[in-house]
């Protein structure tokens, strides 16, 4: 039965002695290995060489802070309703009395905690976001771990930290360009 | 300078070409990591020490703290006794191989090589016959079904493969007239004349011996014993820690006494292109006395032969990263409906071009 | 007698030994490749190095090696193995002593003649004299041993050889 016309018609004809002797054709493959030893290599010495990122690369999370060094989420849970995969959850509290230069907005976020093992980094929280708080980082990429509640990123680990060099042991590094532009702006 | 008999020299080289040998099978493993990385465009192991050099060292540590392991029934000392074997008598091998000419030294004059026998040829070819027993030993008393089906593999494939390697050199010693290897490879040099190689008047006998070589040495695409694709891990299967390690070893030191033989029998051993020129101008023109320039010339021509067997040791591994492993039928079928008439023919041929005059 | 054939000898009567008492049949094949060793040794000590060579390379290296192969299928174990009837027993050993006593009554005086000490050309066993010697005085036997063993190979390899229409795969 025919169903297409591409179907290619192969005739078996029997070898000729150059096939069956081998040998060309293993020339043949050695070439084409040899060609392959001085071809440019694929991979990169990955600690000490990275590859660049693409433009749109969407990583790790951060919550922004303001000019004013305050957290800029207002727990809207926004993030958490656009969030196809439900990684998003927090709990949102009120500011206290002054805590005016910790917390934009008068409701803030008590707890915040994005599942890592959950997301699927489509950004969507950040396109979801009305107040810019929440962004996915476009150089860093979710470390591995070893446990799985360490994948259970907090508040801790996902606030942008007040000073650039001020950084929570397990929170986010910040690199030195990013450490530098924090500087800049907060000066 | 040292005050040593003749004898004395020659046990210094002895001990060198030992320590060579573990050297270069040690640098083997570290080579076959990188040229199958860049065959196939990575960068390889650049981990230890600078572009990796030390990796075989951690390697070696590696498998000298990993466990020892007995599989239950199996025979232990004869499972001790395998590895050791292979070990054994790839290191036996290269004793006769002719890495340089003679040198001199005042009245002491010694020749680059472990000892020279009028039988060279023969020992290498009944040691390499030996090796099998290795594997075959190993790959019984570890009670495996699989070792086992390796271990028998092994043992028809270099049966096979030996007879036709053994015509391929019988054409060669029919040229030669001896079976020392330095003698051979002394024929293939003579003044004012050099392309004399082996190669020029036995190419189909290289190629027989080639191939025969890889098959001795289980090496892709003749490495049946220890296919992993069918058994698991071959003759070696149950064996870890440094007694795996010996077997790897064995086969690394197996593929540079390879590389070392193809080299002086078909391509020359130390003698290199020009070489009697070279002497003659440091003679004449630089003033040099005829035994000094002899040391250089020998000492030149044990860095060609070097070179000669680095070249194969690669061309091994080329191979190994480009052809894809044989199946068993083909490979019988291969040794003995194709490689033995083919070397039976070449034997006729070389006797027929004697008889001619053609080649002497 | 040098030590060095003292301790061949020793060697080789020992794994001659092992070959027989070894329960394992593994181990008789392991001892028999060490007695071929030793008597490879003898060889050497004869300065009959050609002889030592193909010694090993053909029984060691290649008879030996089929001979495990067997085994190793045979698969052969203390219970696997078939009860023999006490006559048989008896016989075999009636036999077996017959024969060792009738070597010894024949070798016990013998003195080699021919061969003395200063005669005694010690090129014999290189290489090129016992070709001088198969090619002239043993010609006619030595080409119909290489005959049979031509015939043998071309029988290997028409076995070998697939036949009209057999295609395994």
């Amino acid at each position: 039965m025919q169903l297409t016309n591409r179907a290619k018609k192969l005739e078996k004809k029997p070898m000729t002695l150059a096939e069956r002797a081998y040998l060309p054709a293993i020339f043949q493959g050695l070439s084409i290995t040899m060609r392959h030893f001085f071809m440019k290599k694929a991979t990169v010495r990955y600690p000490e060489e990275v590859r660049p990122f693409a433009p749109i690369f969407r990583g790790l999370h951060v919550l922004k802070r303001d000019e004013q060094g305050r957290e800029r989420c207002t727990a809207c849970g926004l993030c958490a309703v656009a969030c196809p995969a439900e990684a998003i959850t927090m709990v949102a509290g009120e500011r206290k009395k002054g805590e005016e230069g910790l917390y934009r907005e008068e409701k803030y976020a008590i707890s915040y905690e994005i599942n890592m093992l959950r997301c699927i980094f489509c950004g969507l929280c950040e396109e979801a976001c009305p107040k810019a708080a929440v962004y996915l980082q476009p150089d860093k990429i979710a470390p591995p771990r070893y446990e799985r509640d360490e994948f259970i990123y907090g508040k801790d680990r996902l606030v942008e930290p007040v000073s650039p060099d001020a950084r929570s042991v397990r929170g986010i590094q910040l690199t030195a360009d990013q450490a530098d532009t924090l500087r800049a702006r907060l000066a | 300078m040292l005050e040593l008999p003749a004898l004395g020299w020659q046990s210094i080289v002895i001990f060198v070409v030992f320590a060579l040998s573990l050297l270069i099978a040690t640098y083997c493993t570290y080579a076959e990591r990188v040229i199958a990385a860049f065959l196939q465009d990575r960068v390889g192991p650049d981990r230890a020490g600078p572009y990796g050099l030390l990796q075989p060292l951690a390697d070696a540590v590696k498998m000298f703290t990993k466990e020892e392991f007995f599989p239950g029934g199996a025979n232990k000392a004869l499972f001790i006794f395998g590895p050791c074997l292979a070990m054994i008598t790839a290191l036996m091998s290269s004793a006769v191989i002719p890495f340089g000419n003679n040198m001199s030294f005042g009245n002491n004059a010694f020749f680059l090589q472990g000892i020279e026998v009028n039988i060279g040829m023969l020992w290498v070819f009944g040691v390499v016959s030996l090796g099998v027993y290795g594997v075959m030993i190993g790959g019984w008393a570890s009670n495996n079904k699989f070792s086992l089906l390796g271990a028998i593999r092994a043992a028809s494939q270099n049966i096979s493969y030996e007879l036709a390697m053994g015509m391929a050199l019988i054409a060669v010693l029919m040229m030669s007239g001896t079976l020392s290897l330095r003698e051979i490879t002394l024929q293939q040099s003579a003044p004012g004349e050099w392309a004399m190689w082996n190669i020029v008047r036995q190419p189909l006998g290289f190629i027989i011996f080639l191939v025969c070589a890889f098959a001795e040495t289980n090496r892709t695409p003749f490495d049946l014993p220890e296919c992993e694709t069918e058994l698991v891990g071959g003759y070696h299967t149950e064996y870890s820690s440094m007694k795996l390690g010996l077997y790897l070893f064995a086969e690394y030191i197996n593929i540079f006494v390879a590389s070392a033989v193809m080299s002086v029998l078909y391509f020359g051993g130390f003698n290199f292109p020009f070489q009697y020129e070279l002497r003659d101008w440091f003679v004449n023109s630089q003033s040099w006395e005829l035994a000094s320039a002899q040391n250089l010339i020998t000492l030149l021509g044990t860095v060609g032969l070097f070179l000669k067997i680095f070249a194969f040791i690669f061309f091994f591994m080329w191979i190994r990263w480009t052809l894809p492993r044989f199946r068993y039928d083909q490979l019988m079928r291969l040794g003995w409906t194709i490689l033995i008439p083919l070397a039976v023919f070449n034997i006729l041929l070389t006797g027929g071009l004697i008889l001619a005059g053609v080649i002497q | 007698m040098s030590p060095l054939f003292l301790f061949l000898s020793f060697v080789a009567l020992l794994s001659a030994l092992g070959v027989v008492f070894a329960k394992n049949p593994v181990h008789s094949v392991l001892f028999l490749i060490l007695t071929f060793f030793s008597l490879s040794g003898h060889y050497l000590l004869l300065n009959a190095q050609f002889l030592a060579a193909v010694n090993i390379i053909v029984y060691a290296g290649a008879i030996m090696v089929l001979f495990l192969f067997v085994i190793m299928f045979l698969n052969l174990n203390v219970d696997t193995e078939p009860h023999k009837p006490a006559l048989a027993k008896i016989a075999a050993a009636v036999a077996g002593g017959s024969l060792l006593l009738i070597l010894v009554a024949a070798l016990k005086d013998v003195h080699p003649v021919g061969v003395t000490g200063t005669a005694f050309n010690s090129q014999i066993g290189m290489v090129d004299q016992l070709g001088l010697k198969l090619y002239t005085d043993f010609l006619l036997p030595f080409e119909l041993a290489s005959v049979l063993f031509l015939v043998a190979m071309v029988g290997a390899v028409m076995l070998g050889k697939r036949e009209v229409g057999e295609r395994n795969f």
